[in-house]
This record gives structure tokens, C-alpha cells and sequence, in this order.
């Protein structure tokens, strides 16, 4: 489906064509202007995916996600006129209130670069907790606050000093920061939803912080939410917005076509609306999937939202919406037609459009396209794309990038409802449990596993039941995921080359130099005995490094370790994976454990899932500590 | 006219025991039970936030702010309702919770509750709970816990890896540099941060019943409370209590102290000098040389306040309140004021002077 073809609510055809003409001549002119590159590695994709303009708005600084660094760019030409080195995996970008440094999370590093805006030189970096995924400066520049994906909290650290002096408890995969426009509070969302009663509605929150007490004072819930993205605030700071996913894993996934996977959907608050009402942004037959950032035009009139799944901006108009939501009680978010009444229009842009940046003046929208290495520039007075910046990035198209933009696009899906990274968020996992086969409710219920790193992993699915990753991705996805015409068998090549080659994030509970700390030397001597406490033989079926042996640490075949439920067609299970467990919780097949501990002080009372029985409440401790360095 | 004489003669005698008498803090004491807004009678602990009050009760958490009662329960998601252990953690504001059946965290309204089958809590009975920086640490009956906010490891210490003859802790109190413990029958631990070491001290005489050595260590080995502040230890016990300094331990038994008991529940360090004692004979201050008492009398039940100075004169304080009741079981500070946890009761008291 190509994108002129994604309707147009609300808007003239005379609009959309001019807007068709003006995307192409806006392309051409930028394509033109940045073939000449600045002096850099052009060898790398970039994945363009945050920014920040100066003040005085002639310099976008562009965070690319897998090039590690900031690209400064020169508004007025759209050339690239510095790439600046950051850390790994760079997630967050801000600016110092005085617009002299540069704040960058680097996610797989666990710090964030200071760069200084007049010698574009990194000056400092500061350690942060795990995964940080997003950086914001207090209104004073005294304060930082980093949001830590894996941590789940968010390090309060003080720029002179350069030292964290405090933790504060986030939720569950904690992401995305904004500040109100008074700076009073910090406002914190989540990717992934907190840990619940099994087989219950997800639950999220937006933690609230005081910045001059620096502590959390507020967690406004979000019902049925697993995803939520960035924050947009109006100026008067009256209206919060964030987008997030609303899944509806506990029903069948196979009724997609009856309903949907996914809601992509707005959480509205502040003054404006009262307490927190969810808003749709799909349509009744055509899906924004995956909504990721939102900004607010500076008269409040409109507000702008990347749906980072369907290559396009949403446009929605603030007092209809707004009109909407008072005229209606409580949220909307499942009645898909409700968007006809506030979004007035869908902007095409580049693929993966993440980050979104307004200009002062609120008339130019930059957008940042992901996996197509370009800046978008709407101007906002007609919603038209008017050029696009080329950030130069390599050109050479392989299929490791194609299969990168196929695992992003929802365009393959049913109405466009949803992609792999609707459930992998940036590759990852969601945190849920599905109920994906079309075999009644309630059968087969499984946890979404992690996809890194899984060569050597093989088979998949938790039955074992795809030999290889083209099968996992391939028919199956069509029929039971997509439920539409899927790949083609270039483009399922594609996208398995992706996932097979999506690395090990980097642990964190290793010691640098590799080396074990004591409780997890305790904890590998259990894992790794064949005999228990009382000098007694463990059957090798009962031992832990039987099963999971080599490197990935599965023996890659089926085993019953007693944790299947009556619900479940087999009891056999796959042997997962075990690298980087300590982050995939919750556990099991289902999801049924939800801390690591559980598996053995519930789920394994006969010994059927390892010999732990004789083990001491400290051994236990140790086993799991073990585990973690995995 | 005899009655003026008489009167006369009290008020001379009142006024020279007066003048004489330590000056004192007093307190008018108003009383919290379940006919006004607390959820039960029998309070654990109390704990001080600010303007902000929070009573461990055996039945749910209860919260006083701005003139009201707030009370939190299992159905909020509080480990058990039984609360017997608080501590704040004055760097963010979180609270934590110690219950007959977990430890909850909560952190601005949210409650996330640890227990031996979902962690790695040594056990769900949490008698004691103390922050220091990262790390939370727990007296459980089943020996010490410790967990590391920022990476989520649980440290167990018990008679596997800490001098521990009895695992069971029952009260824990951390500074910067160490952390003690109160074992109940295994005297007091002291772990020290630097070096990850502990050390044990019980009472050298090895008495139950008798105090051979007194002022040469611990009292008694079956110590209900450590209050670690300023650098110097105190310890309660049910045989009396103690004071350590790093190189001297002064004890303190009713016999040559202001004690009302020796069963002490609870001892708090005000600083190297000062502390409260809760016994089941009331509540006990001393400033480093006098003692104040403040109870509902034994025998009448009604209000009472004495002072014992140096010289161990006794002097009766014509009071009009009293904690709710002689059975204190724990105390906290704020401002000038105190709060009483009580067996029948949360007390206010309000600093007169």
C-alpha cells in the first residue's frame, strides 16, 4: 500500500494533492542539497530518532541511534554541518536551559554524554542507572534527570558535581521524560507495563515528580495501557498528551480481524480535560500504529503525533478534541470512531517517524524518519511536507536495513494494525502474555519472549513448533498474526536476516572485568552440581545446566518441567534461551512467575523444573544471582 | 483556716521541689483510638513524615495528615495489615513497610510488596526495616535481609554467614558507616560498610537472670531495639538497657537509673546523650543525667509524670494527660512534639514547655 493511498480525513483533495506535489518537489530539493556530506564515516545507517533545535533555531542537532552520535544541522540549508560521537545506542537528547550543552542518554552505556554546543566536544560523562533512555535539565540547569529503561527508575543527578544523588522509583521500563512548561514537574513514562496478576489488564503510569522537592509526588494510572511514549504539554501547560498502546492480549489474536491487536491510542490530562481520558487515533478500518511522540503548536491549536508503524504524522485539532472528550464521559479509547471527530489530517512522512520538533514560531515541524536516515519539515500553516533533510547516512540499501523497515511497518498487517515492534518494542519484548493460536480463548496463553541474540536458539514458539526464524516469521505471521497477504520471499528473507543479527544487549549484573562475585559463584556451583545437598545423584533430566547448556545456555529441545497448566495443549515446552533473563520477567511459558524466585518457591513444588527443593532461602538467592550474569 | 495553712504549706513545698526539680520536657497528650479514626488499637510503630504521621496498627497502615486519618490495608495492596516496622527514606520520601506478611514499599501512593516467595526476602515476619542510601535493610525472623535498590540483589545474613546463634532479628538500625541488629537471644550485630564484617556483642556475663558485669558490655542478650546515632549505640532489652560509645557501655536498670521497667521495647536516640525508652511501665526520657516518666498511672490509671534527677530524688509533675497507655511500644520525633505508639493506642504528645 503506498502512502498517497492512506485516507485524508477532513481535508480537501485539492489540499492532498497539492501536499503530494509539494512532498515530492520538497524530497528533490533535499535530497539535492545534501549530497555533499560532511567528512564522516558514511558506512553506517544512522536511525535518526530524537532532536533538539538551538535557541536561536539555526542549528537541529539529530540524535542517530545507530551511528552513536549527534548530527548538527544547519536549519537554513538542511546540510549536515558536524557529526559529534556520543556513546552506544543514544535514545535521549535535550538542551541545557542556557543552550550551551547538550545532554545525550546513551542506553547501552548506562551514562549520558555532556557535549558542549560551542566546541561540539563531549566534556563530561555522567553514569547513570541501566539503560537510560531519556535526559532533561531542570529549569535552573542544576538538576538532570535521567530515565532508566531497565532500571525502571530515574537518576537525579547534580551537574556540578557531576554525581547521582539520588533514585527515584519509576515504573517499569521508565523512557520518556518532559518537563512542564513552569519546570515545576517531571513527568515520566513507561514501554513496558507494570508487573501484575497474571492474565490481567496491563497497567501503566506516568510518574510525577516535584523538581525542587525531587520526589516523586504523583503516578497517575493508566488503565489497560502496556506502551506509553513521549509527553506533549501546551504552553499555558493546561493539556498533557502521550501516546501508548492499549493491547488487548487477553482475548485471542487471532479475532484481529474482528477487533484489534492494538489501540493506538492518546493519553490526554492537565487542566484541560480534568483526570486522565484515553482517546483513539486509529480509524474504524485503518490503523496509526505505534504512536510515539507528540508536540503542541504553540497557539494550542493542533497537536502533531508520529505514528512510528504507518510512515505519517497524525494532525489532530486540539478544541475538537477537546470538545469531544467534554462531551463525552470518561474514555474513548475503544470506540474507533471517535477520531473522525478531532483528526483532521494524516501528514505521509519517511519510515519509522519518531521524534517530532517544533520550531519556536511553531510553523515548521521536523520529524525525524528513522529508518530512512531524513528529517521531514512540515510546514504547519497547511500540514504539508515542504522538504526533507538527508542527513547522510549510507545509501547502500542491504538487506539487513530492509529487514530493519519490515520489522517496523504495520503496513503489512491487516488494516495496518501492527508490526514485530508492536510487541519487540525496539526489539525487545512487551512485557505481556498472548493468546496467539485460533484455538478458543484461554488456550496456549504465552509470554513474549526476547529476541536477542537467538541464533543458536532455535526452535522457537514456546511449544518448539518453527524449526527455523522463516518459519516463526513467515506463514504463520501471515495467517496468525497478520491476517492479510504477508511477506513476499525476498522480503521474509529480509526481515530474518534482521532478527537473527539483533545483538546481545549488554548485562549489567557482570562484573567489569568478567569475574563472578561470590553469590554468584555459589549461585554457578548450583546451577552447574549433579548432586544435591545430601550427596544424593540429581537425574540429569533435573539438573539446570542439562537443559540449559551451551552457549545461549538451551539444549534447543522440548522438556516438561512441570509448569504446563490445563489450559496448555502439551505440557513440553521449549527450553529458553536463558541469555539476559534477569530482563525478560515475567517468567515461565505464560508468564505465570512473575520475579525469577517464583519459578521455584511456587511453580516447582515436585522438583520437575530443576532440583531446588533442598536448596536454602540464601542458595536460592544465589542461584538467581547467577542467573542474572547470564 | 487550716485548710489555707495547709494549702499554703503545699504550695511552699511544691514550689521548693519545683525549683529544685530538672526542667523537663512536658507534654499534653492527646490520644488517637479506633473511636477517632485509627483502625486499631494496638499500635506497633509510628513514624514521622514531616507534617505526616504514619502508625503501624494491627490492622492496617494508618496515615494522619491535615487533621484526618487515612488508613491503608491489604485490599490497597499492603503486604499484610499487621504493620510492625517503618522507615522512611528521607532522600526520595518512599516508606517502608514492615508487616507480619512481606515488606511493602510505597513510594508516592504506589505499593510494591516483597515477600519470601517473590523475592529473595529471607522471610516474610519483618520486625525491623532501615534505609541507608541504596540499600533497604530488613530484621526478619529468619535472620537480616538486604536489598540493593538500584540492582535488585538480596543479601542474606544468618547463622551461615554472620555471628547469628538466633536468626531471629528483630530490629535494625543503620547509620553511614555500620548497620546493628537486635537478635532476639543472640545480643547485638554490628556490620561495618567498609569492610563487609560483622561482629557480635552479647552480654559477657552470660547470665540470663543475673547482672555480674555490669557497665562491661550489652546488659542481656535478648535485645528487642538498637537506635544507632551520632556514633553511639543504644539497646534495649527486656532486662534492661544500653548505652555504647565504641569503647564504654553504660547500662540502665531500674534499680539505679529513672527506668519504670526493664522490659523495654524500644529505645530511640535522640543523640550521644539523649533517648526515649519505651517499657510496659511507660515512656521514658532521658537528657544524659535525669530521667522523665510519663504514663497513665499503674494503680489509678490516671495522668503522671515524674522526674528522677541525679541524685535519684523523685519528683511528682502535676500533669492533666498521659499517653494512652503504660504499654509503649514505640516513639518518633517531630519538631518538639513525640508520638507514642501504644497497646491501646497512638499518642500526641504536644511539647508545653
Amino acid at each position: 500500500m503506498s502512502l498517497a493511498s492512506i485516507p485524508v480525513p477532513h481535508k480537501s483533495a485539492a489540499l492532498a494533492a497539492a501536499m503530494a506535489v509539494t512532498v515530492a518537489f520538497g524530497i528533490l530539493a533535499f535530497t539535492l542539497s545534501a549530497k555533499a556530506k560532511p567528512d564522516t564515516d558514511e558506512a553506517r545507517y544512522l536511525n535518526p530518532r530524537e532532536m533538539v533545535l538551538s535557541p536561536d533555531g539555526r542549528r537541529l542537532y539529530v540524535m542517530c541511534e545507530a551511528s552513536d552520535e549527534v548530527r548538527v544541522v544547519d536549519t537554513t540549508s538542511g546540510k549536515v554541518l558536524q557529526v559529534v560521537s556520543a556513546g552506544h545506542i543514544p535514545r535521549g537528547i535535550s538542551l541545557s536551559p542556557d543552550g550551551q550543552q547538550l545532554f545525550v542518554a546513551n542506553s547501552w552505556d548506562d551514562t549520558v554524554s555532556v557535549i558542549d554546543t560551542t566546541s561540539l566536544k563531549v566534556v563530561q560523562t555522567l553514569p547513570t542507572g541501566f539503560e537510560p533512555n531519556s535526559v532533561i535539565a531542570d529549569r535552573e540547569g542544576r538538576t538532570l534527570y535521567v530515565a532508566n529503561r531497565l532500571s525502571s527508575d530515574i537518576s537525579v543527578i547534580d551537574l556540578q558535581s557531576g554525581q547521582e544523588t539520588k533514585r527515584l522509583l519509576a515504573g517499569r521500563g521508565a523512557s520518556y521524560l518532559a518537563l512542564s512548561p513552569d519546570g515545576k514537574r517531571l513527568y515520566c513514562t513507561h514501554v513496558y507495563p507494570q508487573a501484575g496478576l497474571h492474565r490481567t489488564p496491563p497497567e501503566s503510569e506516568i510518574t510525577v515528580i516535584d523538581t525542587e522537592r525531587q520526589r516523586v509526588i504523583e503516578r497517575k494510572q493508566l488503565h489497560n495501557v502496556a506502551g506509553v511514549f513521549h509527553i506533549a504539554f501546551s504552553s499555558d501547560g493546561k493539556l498533557g498528551v502521550a501516546p501508548q498502546l492499549r493491547p488487548k492480549n487477553l482475548v485471542p489474536l487471532a479475532h484481529v480481524e474482528h477487533g484489534w491487536a492494538f489501540g493506538d491510542s492518546l493519553a490526554i490530562f492537565g487542566d484541560d480535560v480534568g483526570g486522565i481520558v484515553q482517546v483513539p487515533i486509529d480509524e474504524l478500518e485503518r490503523y496509526f500504529a505505534m504512536p510515539f511522540s507528540a508536540v503542541i503548536t504553540p497557539d494550542k491549536t493542533k497537536l502533531y503525533v508520529s505514528s512510528s508503524g504507518s510512515e505519517a504524522v497524525t494532525v489532530i485539532d486540539i478544541p475538537k478534541m477537546l470538545s469531544y472528550v467534554q462531551a463525552t464521559s470518561g474514555s474513548v479509547a475503544n470506540d474507533l470512531s471517535a477520531s473522525a471527530n478531532y483528526v483532521v489530517a494524516r501528514i505521509p512522512v519517511g519510515r519509522n517517524p519518531k521524534g517530532l520538533l517544533l520550531s519556536a514560531d511553531g510553523q515548521r515541524l521536523y520529524v525525524a524518519n528513522r529508518l530512512d536516515d531524513s528529517i521531514s519539515v512540515i510546514d504547519t500553516r497547511n500540514d504539508v511536507v515542504v522538504s526533507s533533510i538527508d542527513l547522510g547516512g549510507k545509501q547502500d540499501m542491504t538487506s539487513l536495513r530492509r529487514g530493519e523497515r519490515i520489522f517496523y511497518t504495520a503496513r503489512f498487517a491487516f488494516q495496518g494494525q501492527f508490526s514485530c515492534a508492536n510487541c519487540h518494542i525496539d526489539a525487545t519484548f512487551d512485557g505481556l502474555q498472548w493468546d496467539l493460536e485460533p484455538d478458543g480463548f484461554g488456550v496456549d496463553i504465552v509470554d513474549n519472549r526476547s529476541i536477542e541474540d537467538l541464533s543458536g536458539t532455535e526452535p522457537f514458539k514456546w511449544n518448539g513448533g518453527n524449526p527455523n526464524m522463516a518459519t516463526e516469521c513467515g506463514p504463520r505471521t501471515e495467517k496468525y498474526f497478520y491476517r492479510s497477504q504477508s511477506y513476499n520471499s525476498a522480503e521474509l528473507a529480509d526481515l530474518v536476516t534482521y532478527v537473527m543479527a539483533l545483538p546481545l544487549r549488554p548485562n549489567r549484573y557482570r562484573l567489569p572485568a568478567g569475574e563472578l562475585t561470590p553469590a554468584q559463584e555459589r549461585g554457578k556451583a548450583i546451577f552447574e552440581r549433579k548432586a544435591n545437598k545430601f550427596g544424593k545423584a540429581i537425574p540429569e533430566s533435573n539438573q539446570c545446566a542439562y537443559c540449559h547448556s551451551g552457549l545461549k545456555y538451551t539444549n534447543q529441545k522440548l522438556a516438561d518441567v512441570g509448569t504446563g497448566k490445563k489450559t496448555d495443549r502439551s505440557p513440553l515446552l521449549d527450553v529458553p534461551q536463558l541469555t539476559n533473563v534477569a530482563y525478560s520477567g515475567p517468567y515461565l511459558h505464560d508468564g505465570s512467575a512473575r520475579s525469577m524466585e517464583e519459578i521455584w518457591t511456587i511453580f516447582n513444588p515436585k522438583d520437575t523444573h530443576g532440583f531446588t527443593n533442598d536448596l536454602t532461602k540464601d542458595e536460592l538467592n544465589d542461584l538467581i544471582e547467577y542467573l542474572r550474569t547470564l | 483556716m487550716k485548710r489555707a495553712l495547709a494549702l499554703s504549706l503545699f504550695a511552699l513545698i511544691a514550689i521548693a521541689a519545683f525549683a529544685a526539680t530538672p526542667d523537663m520536657p512536658r507534654f499534653r497528650f492527646e490520644n488517637y483510638t479506633t473511636a477517632n479514626g485509627l483502625p486499631d488499637n494496638h499500635v506497633f510503630t509510628v513514624l514521622v513524615d514531616g507534617d505526616r504521621v504514619w502508625a503501624g496498627t494491627e490492622n492496617g497502615l494508618a496515615l494522619y495528615e491535615g487533621g484526618k486519618w487515612k488508613v491503608v490495608t491489604p485490599a490497597d495492596g499492603l503486604a499484610h495489615r499487621a504493620v510492625l516496622s517503618l522507615a522512611l527514606d528521607k532522600s526520595t520520601g518512599d516508606l517502608w513497610v514492615g508487616t507480619m506478611a512481606g515488606l511493602s514499599h510505597i513510594s508516592a501512593g504506589r505499593i510494591d510488596t516483597y515477600t519470601q516467595l517473590n523475592s529473595g526476602l529471607s522471610n516474610d515476619v519483618v520486625y525491623g526495616v532501615g534505609v541507608q542510601g541504596d540499600y533497604v535493610w530488613t530484621a526478619t525472623a529468619a535472620g537480616a535481609s538486604r536489598l540493593n535498590t538500584h540492582t535488585g540483589e538480596w543479601s542474606l545474613f544468618n547463622e551461615r554467614n554472620a555471628p547469628m546463634g538466633e536468626i531471629w532479628a528483630y530490629a535494625v538500625s543503620t547509620g553511614s558507616d555500620k548497620v546493628y541488629y537486635a537478635v532476639w537471644g543472640g545480643g547485638v550485630l554490628e556490620y561495618t560498610m567498609a569492610t563487609g564484617r560483622w561482629k557480635d556483642y552479647t552480654d559477657p556475663d552470660g547470665e540470663n537472670e543475673l547482672v555480674l558485669f555490669k557497665d562491661q558490655g550489652l546488659i542481656h542478650k535478648i535485645t528487642t531495639s538498637v537506635s544507632y546515632v551520632d556514633n553511639v549505640l543504644w539497646v534495649a532489652t527486656y532486662f534492661g538497657d544500653s548505652h555504647y560509645d565504641g569503647r564504654n557501655w553504660h547500662n540502665f536498670l531500674v534499680k539505679d537509673s529513672g527506668l519504670p521497667s526493664n522490659f523495654t521495647n524500644q529505645v530511640k536516640g535522640l543523640d550521644a546523650t539523649r533517648a526515649w525508652f519505651c517499657t510496659d511501665k511507660g515512656l521514658a526520657y532521658y537528657d544524659g543525667v535525669n530521667w522523665a516518666v510519663y504514663r497513665p498511672a499503674l494503680d489509678t490509671g490516671r495522668p503522671e509524670m515524674y522526674v528522677r534527677d541525679a541524685a535519684g530524688t523523685i519528683t511528682s509533675i502535676a500533669v492533666e494527660t498521659a499517653p494512652a497507655h503504660n504499654y509503649i511500644l514505640a516513639v518518633d520525633f517531630q519538631g518538639d512534639d513525640i508520638w507514642v505508639a501504644t497497646a491501646k493506642g497512638l499518642s500526641h504528645g504536644i511539647r508545653q514547655k
